[in-house]
């Protein structure tokens, strides 16, 4: 790999050691060089939202960021957060409301629910529009995708799940 | 759509930065937040041999207050700006702003300064850097200088750096308890840059406003203060007169052009339209 540096980060928890081409966005770096495919990459400009992840434990566009730029920091990808059990309230609520049809825009949707039902407090609706305002969803009308948060906010802020 | 190859640098100091530059002859693209230059470098709008990574200078990280100023670190995030406590006391347009920039993952990673830096006509916090009476500090060839907002927005894109320079910090006079602002923007859906937008800071003494800066954008090739406006309503009440003057004078500030989407004459109406938002706020401020 030509002019490739040494790059160091953590991803989902796991110290990761890599060379990497600094041209290569955090997005290729995670579904190519580390094989983690749930993060989606479709419009690659910042536009449609399936590309985030949480970078030191906030959403980030990883088509923005280039893989070099997240040395020595904390990457968390759907795959870490499926797998610590994170997702669980969300992914039932997905589930339970039909709030997805194909897909491809799941994972970033809930990374940034993920993200904003985790601040301690039951977002309202227009809260929960505004937190995925930069998350396109070409199957469901966003409405189910809306009730969905609210369900997994208030069951996991302890409001009842109705 | 990828970008070129490049080669990578994380200077941690302006020195090295701008030797970086150098080492480059100039074929290089300093990078902060990202969140407008990797689109461009993914469509080839830039192709630098080599990507400077300002995030490790300590010069343009954090937020003081320095006697009458506030001075924010270049480095500082947009979303920072919502949450700081010095920011939201002493620069409160910029709080109020930037809940209309980008959505909240944009926020997450863009920064103060490199929005001033790119200077987009459509930016919100470009044209509060003038509604504040900001100071650019720039570090260049002779170390560091100091730019009003005044004369720092020269025309599209084009402020008063020249390649190779670097915006350091923002200075902003610290607004204090006889200030009032407001800041409104309309733009088709949430988060989308806006048709027109604008912010207002001034000082009131009773019913009297004084020292009115008024600066809108989305109006033309750089942020704008609209100078006629503020004489329309310095040393005056807020009332339905002074506010339909200071719409009738915008006229005389402002020069959009016309564009595929919003035809000249739209943008006039909708920045009357808008001012008209803004001083009805700030009188209830
Ligand atoms: C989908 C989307 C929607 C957006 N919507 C809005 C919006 O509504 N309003 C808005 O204002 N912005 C919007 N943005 C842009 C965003 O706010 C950017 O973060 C901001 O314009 C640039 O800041 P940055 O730190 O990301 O700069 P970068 O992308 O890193 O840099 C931008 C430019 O400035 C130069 N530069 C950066 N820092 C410095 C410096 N300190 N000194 C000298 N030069 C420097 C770079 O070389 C580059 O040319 C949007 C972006 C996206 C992707
Ligand atoms: S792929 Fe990153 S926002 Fe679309
Ligand atoms: S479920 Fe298909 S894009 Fe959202």
């Amino acid at each position: 790999m030509a002019g490739a540096v040494p790059l160091t980060l953590t991803v989902n928890g796991v110290e990761t050691a890599r060379m990497v081409a600094p041209r290569t966005t955090l997005a290729d770096f995670l579904r190519t060089d580390l094989e983690l495919t749930a993060t989606h990459v479709g419009c690659e400009m910042g536009a449609c939202g399936a590309c985030l992840v949480l970078l030191d434990g906030v959403p980030v566009h990883s088509c923005l960021v280039f893989a070099v730029q997240a040395q020595g920091q904390r990457v968390e990808t759907v795959e870490g957060l499926v797998a610590s059990g994170a997702l669980a309230p969300l992914q039932q609520a997905f589930h339970e409301r039909n709030a997805l049809q194909c897909g491809f825009c799941t994972p970033g949707m809930l990374v940034n629910a993920h993200a904003l039902i985790t601040k301690g407090t039951v977002p309202d609706r227009e809260e929960i529009r505004d937190a995925i305002s930069g998350n396109y969803c070409r199957c469901t009308g966003y409405e189910a995708i809306v009730d969905a948060i609210e369900a997994a906010a208030r069951k996991l802020n302890g409001e009842g799940a109705e | 759509m990828k970008a070129r190859a490049f080669a990578y640098a994380r200077p941690s100091s302006l020195a090295e930065a701008h030797a970086a530059f150098d080492g480059a002859d100039g074929d290089a693209s300093y990078i902060s937040g990202g969140q407008s230059l990797v689109p461009a470098l993914a469509m080839r709008l830039q192709a630098p041999q080599v990507l400077i990574d300002l995030s490790a200078i300590p010069e343009m990280r954090g937020i003081q207050l320095e006697g009458e100023s506030l001075r924010i670190g270049g480095l500082t995030r947009h979303a920072e700006t919502l949450t700081e406590p010095l920011i939201r006391a002493h620069a409160p347009l910029l709080a109020a702003a930037a809940p209309f920039v980008a959505h909240p993952a944009i926020r997450n990673r863009g920064t103060v300064g490199g929005s001033v830096a790119l200077a987009d006509p459509a930016s919100e916090f470009p044209a509060m850097m003038l509604a504040m009476g900001a100071e650019m500090e720039i570090s260049g060839a002779s170390g560091l200088r100091r730019v009003p907002a005044d004369d720092y927005f020269q025309d599209l894109y084009q402020t008063a750096m020249v390649p190779g320079e670097i915006l350091v910090a923002l200075h902003v006079p610290a607004a204090g308890p006889r200030h009032v602002w407001a800041f409104d923007e309309m733009a088709r859906r949430r988060g989308d840059y806006a048709m027109v937008g604008g912010g207002v800071l001034a000082e009131r003494d009773g019913a009297v406003i004084a020292n009115p800066r008024i600066a809108l954008f989305s109006v033309g090739p750089t942020p704008v203060r609209a100078r006629n406006a503020e004489a329309e309503i310095a040393g005056k009440a807020l009332d339905a007169d002074a506010i339909a003057a200071a719409q009738r004078a915008l006229d005389a500030d402002i020069d959009p052009l016309d564009d595929a989407e919003i035809p000249a004459a739209m943008r006039r109406h909708l920045a009357r339209v808008l001012l008209g938002r803004l001083l009805r706020k700030l009188e209830t401020c």
